[in-house]
């Protein structure tokens, strides 16, 4: 029924994105207040984000945090990537009920219980605390995550075009790499990204698995946020929301751009 | 089958040739436009009670959109739908006497068979044992006594039809609207069904209303056929007529194969209308009581099995006799199908009955043949 | 891939599989035993040692549930667990009536803007979960913006005290979740054919009546997994809580939290995270049930 989107579904929406978006919004406009309080708007002002690249501490926990994401989401993609392989298409193995067990677990486990077994894992194994432990942690939560993204794609990927190139003489090993992969790329690219961003995101199992040296920028925003609202910390997070955002739309705009070239394809395909 | 019962009942219905009868349905003037796109173009029909009556048209001729406006799901832009004298005007379809078997035949998934016959029933607020009762008609009416416990997906394409069907007439609704209801059938079992339908319709003496685009699936099950373009009513008439007179080139040329053959008027005398045409030598001839002007232009249709074809020449002075080459000829068993190239290049079809096992002499392609049909095979349209 | 050479299929399953072993089921192992060590041997740094057959021999006769009953005799662990379960629980049925409509106004909008509510949906959870429970902290807090918005308007004449209650811990749980809980109601709203809500009005059911009858049965699985998709990690969860909460909000991923970086008291961190894992157990095996089904049912 064409009337079925009424007003009252406008509300839901309208609503629903101001709850969404307002908390966010507050943020990134106090960031250039230049006033230290909160409800006192003293004008606009750029010198949060100076101060905040003197702020050595914070830049630091900057670059651990990336270089953490990058490598663990690079690994995570690999071994979700092969996880995801594994469960959609050998359908009978020694102890897969187990491993898919061990594949969605992580995705509804509390962080505070991953972060403690792995601290206890590391000090059991004797491996010191540090940029490494964070990085193996980050690496076992992520790695779920891009398994279901890549699963979800390939559950409804066309077998025959693998049997089709294994038909004409590919062998499997090469078959996976020039179809499969190129196929699923767009998945496991999602994959990658959902890994980095959780990894650029998460305080409680980092804390838990750190050691000296390689404290997150999650872990210094918290203890800052811990002593109250400050307009640098707003600065921080005006930065991160500004660069997940960009990040976000670049990948949606690429993956928009493909699609629309491959309808304009297959037009002339067609015409 | 129950249809051979269906004939002589079938043949004294006729309420719309009685100018006194007055309709179950009306659509006065109407017009239903969705933004700039208009699907329904100022549309006036009328329809009787206990008539089966079909919309027969191409996607997007409007006549889905003709019958959603009758059960409620769109509002007319312009003119009013009247049911048994009441103006449907406003009512949303909950409160609206017709019931309706979708083409996708929309079952709910959580509910068994029977859940899916009693929906309607529980939102009239009829008591346990009358929906038992009634259900249990239904079932035994649809033959899906047994499947009562089965969701729906654990049925059959038929099978679901079939309760599509049951669901929709557990109501004893004052019009049934079917909406392609056999569209996802495969042939066998939609003719078997089509013949299903009549003999249900009969026997509960509803009003049915079909939308198909299948012609032959309208001129089965219908009373009456209305043959849609753009919006508009072309021609509404039984299905003979449309078959035997139709009232333009659109319809002739929707309703089974036709060959049509332009020309101009060159006389008209004694209910004989005579063309001059490109495609032959001499003029055609075609029994008209038409009146019309010399020299415009008309067309005459004659369909592939009115017309003789053979190796022979014609007695002279045959009319409409022409002359060709074989250019295709499909074997269909019952019938043969033969396309003969007229000199002009114009290609005509011409079936013949296969009525013995063998043919002495039988035509192969390139052969030089006749062809000829009687001045009142042909049909002469000016549209 | 049936012909695939056998070292290759080992490799693709045993890669993942062993790191899952490794850095999953492994630490979940260790923290079984530790949580039945004594305190006195476990203080940290606890090294435990495997040296020889004996020792773990001697190990294992020193287990001793002794933290467990601690977790018994303490009204802070029971009262956390049932107040985590609470809090959770409200926060879910919370998350149902806003996400809901929600969800359902997305899957009625027009179907050309669809993948873009979608996007702005899911946007905000790429953006930090820390910085959006910030966010609510400048809201919240007595001298915050809603306190002076609603001053403003002139409805309160005294600042609110939402922050560091467990009212604030409800909208922080209600505002992270919220996508989790309307992407599944989304997809299963949106699966949902239009014709079967006709279907239902052309045998004389009013809408409100096929919303129930019709749109609340066959959303159900979406239902159901959004609702244990938040209600899961919401009854661990430790961030919102401990940011927003006040000191009498108790929640478990708090406690035990406070029990390993306060007390440093690990045998019994590991006994309160072993429990914690006992009570999750049901819903998580029931959600991953449901998981691979869907898994199964979209082959």
């Amino acid at each position: 029924m064409n009337r079925s989107f009424s007003a009252v579904n406008l509300i839901a929406l309208t609503l629903g994105f101001a709850f969404l978006y307002i908390p966010i919004l507050l943020v990134v406009i106090y960031s250039f207040n230049d006033s230290r309080l909160v409800t006192v708007w003293g004008g606009f002002s750029t010198k949060w984000y100076a101060s905040l690249l003197g702020n050595r501490q914070l830049l630091d926990a900057a670059w651990v945090t990336v270089r953490i994401a990058f490598l663990s989401a690079t690994i995570a993609t690999v071994l979700g990537t092969l996880a995801a392989v594994a469960l959609t298409r050998f359908r009978r193995f020694r102890g897969r009920t187990l491993f898919s067990g061990l594949a969605y677990a992580p995705l509804v486990m509390p962080e505070v219980i991953m972060g403690l077994s792995l601290l206890l894992l590391f000090v059991a194994i004797g491996l010191d605390r540090g940029f490494w432990t964070v990085t193996i942690a980050h690496i076992t939560f992520t790695l779920c995550y891009v398994a279901v993204v890549v699963q979800s794609r390939l559950v409804t990927f066309d077998r025959s075009l693998e049997e089709a190139a294994m038909d004409l003489g590919c062998p499997p090993w090469k078959t996976f790499f020039v179809i499969t992969l190129p196929i699923i790329a767009p998945a496991v690219i999602a994959g990658w990204m959902l890994a980095f961003t959780l990894s650029l995101d998460d305080l409680v199992i980092a804390s838990f698995t750190t050691g000296p040296g390689a404290t997150t920028l999650p872990m210094r925003i918290y203890s800052s946020v811990r002593l109250g609202v400050t307009p640098e910390i707003n600065a921080v997070c005006t930065l991160l929301i500004g660069l997940v955002s960009i990040g976000v739309i670049i990948a949606s705009l690429v993956q928009k751009r493909s699609i629309i070239e491959r309808e304009r394809a297959e037009r002339l395909a067609a015409g | 089958m129950a249809t051979r019962a269906l004939g002589p009942v079938r043949r004294s219905f006729a309420p719309w040739n009685d100018p006194t009868a007055v309709p179950l349905i009306r659509f006065d003037k109407v017009t239903k436009r969705f933004g700039g796109f208009t699907a329904v173009d100022d549309l006036t029909l009328d329809i009787h009670e206990r008539e089966f009556f079909a919309l027969l048209g191409p996607s997007g001729c409007g006549k889905t959109t003709l019958m959603r406006m009758l059960a409620g799901f769109e509002e007319p832009t312009e003119g009013r739908i009247t049911l048994g004298g009441e103006d449907m005007a406003g009512r949303p379809p909950y409160r609206r006497p017709t019931n309706m078997m979708f083409q996708s035949y929309a079952l709910f998934p959580h509910m068994t068979v029977e859940g899916n016959i009693a929906f309607g029933l529980k939102q009239d607020g009829m008591t346990k044992g009358e929906i038992a009762s009634r259900v249990e008609e239904m079932l035994k009416l649809t033959r899906l006594e047994s499947f009562a416990k089965r969701k729906p997906h654990q049925l059959s394409g038929g099978q679901r039809q079939r309760v599509a069907l049951a669901r929709s007439l557990a109501k004893k609704p004052k019009v049934l609207l079917l909406d392609e209801p056999l569209g996802a059938l495969d042939k066998k079992l939609r003719q078997d069904t089509q013949f299903e339908l009549m003999d249900i319709q009969v026997t509960l003496g509803l009003t049915f209303l079909i939308v198909t685009h299948d012609q032959e699936e309208a001129m089965t099950v219908a009373d009456r056929v209305a043959v849609m373009d753009k919006g508009k009513l072309i021609q509404v008439a039984t299905p003979g007529e449309i078959y035997e007179q139709p009232n333009s080139r659109y319809v002739a040329d929707f309703i089974g194969d036709i060959n049509i053959i332009e020309g101009r008027i060159t006389g008209a005398s004694g209910g004989r209308v005579t063309i001059g045409s490109a495609e032959a030598e001499a003029p055609l001839t075609v029994a008209s009581e038409a009146d019309l002007a010399k020299d415009t232009t008309a067309w005459i249709a004659v369909r592939p099995e009115k017309t003789r074809l053979s190796l022979d020449a014609p007695p002279a002075g045959t009319a409409n006799a022409l002359t060709g080459t074989i250019f295709d000829i499909a074997y269909l068993g019952d019938w043969t199908v033969y396309l003969v190239q007229l000199p002009g290049g114009k290609i005509l079809r011409v079936s013949q009955a296969n009525m013995t096992r063998t043919v002495e002499r039988p035509i192969s392609w390139d052969d030089k043949v006749h062809l000829w049909w009687a001045p009142e095979a042909g049909v002469l349209l000016s549209r | 891939m049936a012909e695939k050479r056998p070292n290759a299929r080992w490799f693709v399953i045993a890669l993942p599989y062993l790191w899952l072993a490794v850095f999953f089921l492994l630490p979940f192992l260790i923290v079984f035993k530790i949580s039945l060590s004594t305190p006195t041997l476990a203080q940290p740094p606890y090294v435990p040692s495997f040296n020889s057959l004996a020792e773990i021999w001697e190990k294992a006769r020193q287990f001793t549930i002794d933290n467990y009953a601690f977790l018994a005799s303490d009204s802070l662990y029971y009262s956390s667990y049932f107040s985590s379960l609470r809090i959770a629980a409200i926060s879910t049925l919370l998350l149902l009536l806003i996400g809901y409509p929600f969800a359902y106004a997305m899957a009625r909008a027009p179907r050309a803007i669809q993948p873009m509510l979608l996007m702005l949906v899911i946007l905000p959870s790429w953006t930090s979960f820390l910085i959006r429970v910030y966010a609510w902290i400048g809201i919240l807090k007595p001298e915050g913006l809603l306190s002076a918005f609603l001053i403003w308007l002139g409805v309160i004449d005294q600042p609110l005290r939402i922050m560091n209650t467990e009212t604030a811990v409800f909208i922080g749980i209600v505002y992270a979740y919220l996508p989790f809980m309307v992407l599944p109601l989304y997809a299963s709203l949106e699966k949902l054919d239009p014709t079967l809500l006709e279907a239902a009005a052309d045998l004389g059911c009013p809408p409100w009546k096929a919303f129930w009858l019709i749109t609340v049965p066959l959303s159900l699985p979406g239902i159901i997994a959004g609702s244990f998709l938040v209600f899961i990690p919401a009854v661990g969860e430790f961030v919102i809580p401990d940011l927003l909460g006040g000191s009498d909000t108790l929640m478990i991923g708090k406690t035990l939290w406070r029990e390993f970086f306060g007390n440093r008291d690990w045998p019994v961190a590991s006994a309160v995270a072993v429990v914690l894992l006992l009570l999750l157990v049901l819903p998580i095996v029931v959600y991953q049930h449901m998981q691979a089904r869907q898994v199964e049912a979209a082959r």
